[in-house]
């Protein structure tokens, strides 16, 4: 049929596509076509790496040098020199730490604590601190980076000056805590945002009830609340578990040091792959870093799933 | 059952605990307030060195309102070529991604939207899975090295695509929200008319989505603009890096920073996206984004 030719549809040719066919508007060759530009940008730049990380880490591929042309296949040797590694046990251990503390207990226990403050306080006090810590959150990662250096400095630092000239050097004797603190101050946004709509979901007859029937806020809290909001707990706390798993913003402060103190994954992979240019063994650790995204992403698509 | 009801005057056993509620309360209140005033400096704090020091002749590390009030700092900035030329590297990433998503996700999250492929809702959620898990700093050896093989590194085009990838599933699966709330009905009469799937995409679909690529649009150029670990690990030439690396280097290479520079810099290069984000937010209201972040 031409494009625009048609006046009027025929009632001919309206008896003659079956029903089914003009009311799918799309077919499927169509779709093909639709669907081809994004799937090609999504399979060379997203898929395919994935699976070259899983190839690369069992090869000795070098930048330079012989293994440079021709890398071998080494097997799984990348992998137990990773495991055997002590870098690589403390690199994991800082992670760990890194994501327990600044993203499940600080951003959710914050943002939870801000999202329940917020939930009756009304005015321009609320709003203002809303959107401080909304753009906390989106300041650009290299600027906020220099602010938090310039705010832990041992001489000048703010935070010193409002401790009174205190002239404690953060970054060099409380490094992790530092880091925890800073990325905590970063992303508690995304758990007050989310907690804020779960809260939002819940009928505020609900806690009328329990206020008068006497529970205290603690109550309120504990027997109502929280467990109807199970599930967007736990789909925010995977999302940001995830998401400070591979944050490569603490190598903008510290670069990993003071002695390695800060040297998360990501840190690790790039010092090592990016800077002494062992591909085959930064790969090999990626690979290790894919898997626990994997795992923590296989969770939440599992929960995404048994909500809808 | 009449002599039980309460009396109007409180009896002498509960004036004790009335006065205890209300010490409770005020505890509660000042506690509230406590608690307020500690989040308010800790977010703002660090925050003020960004307000204050590019207004201020000689900024220092601290954070204090300007000694000397000037506005010198940006003058001297527009002169400096390195801090502009980032700036304009960073307006072409962040637009040229744009437009590859949005061109690309939206006849994408169509078709997803109203065509029964065998296993769409499975394609929908691996296209999500690999967006999550193959984070930039997962996946910066292949890419690096991909990145290298196809001559793309150090250009331009080769942290686009790589971006554009990252993004593109996430901006599929919002796009497809908005696309899968419009009523059939508006294709089934174009298609009465004998409209192709082309100009059904053209003329109706994208108009009625319009809110959805705004949304998507601005999504991908706060992430852009910001990204630092992509155009830091595949740009070389001081000439093409965005203004998020350029920020950096203010500050790591060579010896003292020049702080009314850093300062006034980091200020121009932060208020855009903050502006553009906020906007969304007040018009759109908060929406959960996956995809790459920072």
């Amino acid at each position: 049929m031409s494009p625009r030719g048609a006046e009027l549809p025929s009632p001919l040719r309206g008896a003659s596509t079956p029903p089914e066919a003009s009311a799918a508007a799309l077919q499927t060759r169509g779709a093909v076509a639709f669907l081809t530009p994004a799937l090609l940008l999504i399979g060379v730049f997203l898929v395919f790496p994935a699976l070259w990380t899983l190839y690369l880490g069992i090869t000795d591929y070098r930048l330079t040098g012989i293994q440079a042309a021709q890398p071998q296949v080494i097997g799984l040797d990348n992998y137990t020199s990773a495991l055997g590694d002590p870098q690589f046990a403390n690199s994991l251990w800082v992670t760990l730490l890194y994501v327990l503390g600044s993203a499940v207990v600080g951003q959710l226990g914050l943002g939870f604590a801000l999202a329940w403050t917020f939930r009756r306080w009304r005015g321009p006090a609320r709003n203002a601190l809303e959107v401080l810590v909304i753009t906390a959150w989106i300041i650009p990662s290299s600027v906020v980076a220099f602010l938090w250096i310039a705010f832990l400095d041992t001489h000048n630092g703010t935070l010193n000056a409002a401790l009174g000239n205190a002239d404690i050097p953060w970054l060099f004797s409380w490094p992790l805590l530092s880091i925890v603190v800073f990325n905590t101050w970063r992303g508690t946004a995304f758990s007050m945002l989310l907690c804020g709509g779960a809260l939002n979901t819940l009928p505020p007859s609900h806690l009328e009830t329990a206020r008068l029937a006497g529970a205290s806020s603690w109550q309120q809290l504990r027997d109502i609340v929280l467990p109807s909001i199970r599930g967007h707990i736990l789909t925010n706390l995977l999302l940001i578990s995830l998401w400070t798993f591979n944050d490569f913003t603490p190598y903008l402060i510290t670069a990993g040091g003071p002695n390695f103190a800060t040297d998360t994954l990501p840190v690790y992979i790039f010092r090592n792959a990016l800077i002494n240019f062992q591909l085959g063994y930064g790969a090999a650790i990626s690979a290790i870093l894919l898997v626990i995204n994997l795992v923590i992403a296989l969770v939440y698509l599992r929960l995404l799933r048994a909500r809808s | 059952m009449d002599r039980d009801r309460p009396t109007p005057t409180p009896g002498p056993s509960r004036g004790p605990s009335e006065s205890a509620l209300q010490v409770r309360r005020l505890l509660s209140r000042i506690g509230f307030y406590l608690f307020i005033v500690i989040v308010g400096a800790y977010f703002a704090l660090p925050m003020l060195w960004l307000v204050f020091a590019p207004f201020d002749a000689h900024p220092t590390l601290a954070a204090a309102a300007p000694s000397a009030f000037t506005l010198g700092n940006f003058s001297d900035l527009l002169k400096n070529p390195n801090a502009l030329r980032s700036l304009a590297n960073s307006v072409v990433l962040a637009g040229a991604t744009m437009v590859l998503v949005v061109a690309a996700a939206a006849p994408a999250a169509y078709a997803l939207s109203r065509v029964r492929i065998p296993g769409r809702d499975l394609l929908l959620y691996v296209l999500l899975l690999f967006s999550s898990v193959v984070t930039g700093t997962a996946a910066m050896v292949p890419l690096f090295l991909l990145v290298f093989d196809l001559g793309l590194i150090n250009t331009h085009v080769g942290v686009i695509l790589v971006l554009a990838g990252g993004l593109m599933p996430a901006g599929i699966f919002i796009l497809k929200d908005f696309v899968d709330s419009m009523p059939k009905s508006y294709e089934e009469s174009a298609r009465v008319f004998g409209a192709s799937s082309f100009q059904i995409l053209r003329d109706i679909v994208l108009p009625y989505a319009r809110p959805g690529l705004a949304v998507i649009a601005v999504w991908v150029v706060v992430n852009v603009w910001s990204n630092f670990l992509i155009p830091f690990i595949l740009i070389r030439d001081p000439g093409l890096m965005p203004a998020a690396v350029v920020v950096y280097n203010f500050y790591t290479e060579g010896g003292q920073a020049d702080l009314r520079l850093l300062s006034s810099f980091g200020l121009l290069y932060s208020i855009p996206v903050v502006v553009m984000y906020l906007f969304v937010n007040r018009r759109y209201g908060f929406r959960f984004y996956g995809g790459i972040k920072g």
